[in-house]
């Protein structure tokens, strides 16, 4: 029982160079490092002005991270996690000039952490280009007590904060880079329709 | 309907601001304040000459606090259609005119870090009611403004005043040249570019913007197109069952307003979409003149933007 597409959902158009950038600035996670090998393999002059973070997340062991390593880009930064990741690209995002492109591949809640980091240092949404690979999985926020679950691949699904029964909505807040989560038997308590994987 | 709301408003002051811009300002005929508008903002002036009504839309370049007067600036255009001679030549103080509710179509992105503000000749009152706006909320902004000489003073003199050395001029008599690729390198990551002047000085400005890595989102422009001339032809609404003539030296728009349609529109110069018609059938080639429909819109045949395009041919159905 997922609702109809609501506008908000994002669209991923894939990674795409673009050939006018002075700096590519990539972050991935995971999967995503395929996505910048297909972006960057044989890409000698853009590769020479491109820093990638890379946080190999659930794909760890699948050496990603030594093949990204081996585009010899500019500056190379493997990261542990996430959140090391993100504040490594804070601090890059800080005195980055107009001219550098931004693009994100992994996960959708690591594409939306990016986009809004990136937005928070008043880069428009929509020009950050971005490839989704790997889990569907996501963040989900409630929208009763506010409490962020991370990777979730069914609707409904159990709040980790209040305990409430959330169905998922298509919903999605680019500030918080997180779906809304809303009870889905207030008035019947207990009613619940079966739980659908839908978002592997 | 058309541009909707229409306020009466008397001329109160004419000021030769330069060799040919005029600029006027205008108090409400009721007494009742003016509407506060966000800067970027254009009115359509419409203005009773003896054969029709002329209508042409001017950027605001300030609002008094209190609401009692707008103030406008116009060229004088050799080429003038109409709407700048009749607003140099016919209008005085206390003339009466309507204009329509302010329409925003180039707005400051607020969430911006930094803002590069560029004007050539008259594209400098948008932007002077912008950095004026920047100012007061204390944004980041430079203001780059080209002209033909300082005879341009008025403008500049009030800039300097308000905004000092975050002004720069650059004077066509001192051979001095805006160029854009001295201003691009080492702007911080979220700055904004705006551009109002000349078609081919925006043009050139966003090449540039292009060439220097910036994306589309962070380019902004805004253009106030006199809609091209050409030669006349026969246009009919379907649905109305209204038919008239279109004049070289007209409008699509134009002609219908003449014949008593009510046409919808914000911008008269091709940019905001509000004036889109459906073509039922062109006897002829649509010759499109805006900077709004698609590539695909275009290569359909089945719209046209009534404010500045026109039809090559005999007859123009349209399913108005
Ligand atoms: S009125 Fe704006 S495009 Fe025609």
């Amino acid at each position: 029982m997922l609702a109809a597409t609501i506008k908000s959902r994002p669209i991923y158009e894939g990674l795409r160079l673009d050939g006018r950038a002075k700096r590519h600035l990539v972050a991935a996670e995971g999967e995503g490092a395929l996505a910048v090998l297909d972006m960057l393999a044989g890409e000698d002059a853009a590769l020479a002005r491109a820093t990638l973070l890379y946080a190999p997340g659930g794909s760890a062991g699948q050496e990603h991270g030594a093949k990204l390593a081996a585009l010899r880009p500019d500056g190379f930064h493997p990261l542990p996690t996430q959140p090391t990741l993100l504040n490594r690209l804070e601090v890059i995002l800080q005195t980055a000039t107009m001219g550098t492109r931004i693009y994100v591949a992994g996960t959708e809640g690591f594409i939306g952490k990016v986009v809004a980091l990136a937005q928070a240092h008043g880069v428009d949404p929509q020009s950050v280009r971005t490839e989704h690979r790997g889990s569907l999985a996501r963040r989900v926020q409630c929208v009763h007590c506010k409490g962020m679950t991370e990777n979730v691949t069914a609707s409904p699904f159990v709040c980790s904060h209040c305990g409430l029964n959330l169905f998922v909505r298509d919903h999605y807040s680019r500030r918080l880079g997180a779906f809304q989560g809303v009870c889905v038997d207030a008035e019947v308590p207990g009613e619940i329709p079966p739980a659908e994987e839908l978002f592997r | 309907m058309s541009g909707g709301i229409e306020i009466p408003v008397r001329v109160v002051e004419i000021e030769q601001a330069t060799a040919t811009v005029k600029r006027f300002r205008f108090a409400p005929v009721s007494g009742e304040p003016l509407p506060p508008f966000s800067s970027g903002a254009h009115v359509v002036v419409l203005m009773p000459a003896a054969d029709r009504t002329i209508r042409n839309a001017y950027s605001l370049i300030d609002r008094a606090e209190d609401g009692s007067s707008y103030r406008i600036g116009v060229l004088r255009t050799p080429q003038s259609r109409g709407g700048s001679a009749f607003m140099h030549e016919q209008v005085t103080v206390g003339t009466e005119l309507k204009i329509t509710m302010p329409v925003n179509l180039f707005p400051l992105v607020h969430a911006g870090r930094k803002h590069l503000l560029i004007a050539g000749g008259i594209g400098i009152t948008p932007i002077f009611a912008m950095a004026e706006e920047l100012r007061r909320t204390d944004a980041s902004y430079e203001i780059h403004y080209a002209m033909r000489n300082t005879s341009s003073g008025a403008f500049v003199d009030e800039l300097r005043a308000r905004h000092g050395d975050k002004l720069k001029l650059y004077r066509d008599d001192f051979q001095e040249t805006l160029a854009v690729d001295a201003i691009l390198p080492n702007q911080p990551l979220g700055a904004h570019l705006y551009v109002c002047g000349p078609a081919g000085m925006i043009e050139a400005i966003l090449e540039g913007g292009r060439e220097a890595g910036w994306p589309e989102e962070n380019l902004h422009s805004e253009r106030f197109q006199a809609p091209p001339t050409g030669e006349p032809f026969s246009v009919r609404l379907a649905k109305a069952g209204i038919a008239c003539e279109v004049r070289g030296d007209q409008s699509l728009l134009e002609a219908l307003e003449q014949a008593g349609v009510d046409a919808p529109f914000l911008c008269r110069g091709g940019a905001c979409g509000q004036c889109e018609a459906a073509v039922i059938e062109a006897d002829g080639e649509l010759v499109h003149n805006d900077h709004y429909l698609t590539e695909a819109d275009r290569a359909s045949g089945a719209k046209i933007m009534l404010c500045v395009s026109r039809l090559k041919g005999r007859e123009l159905v349209l399913d108005l």
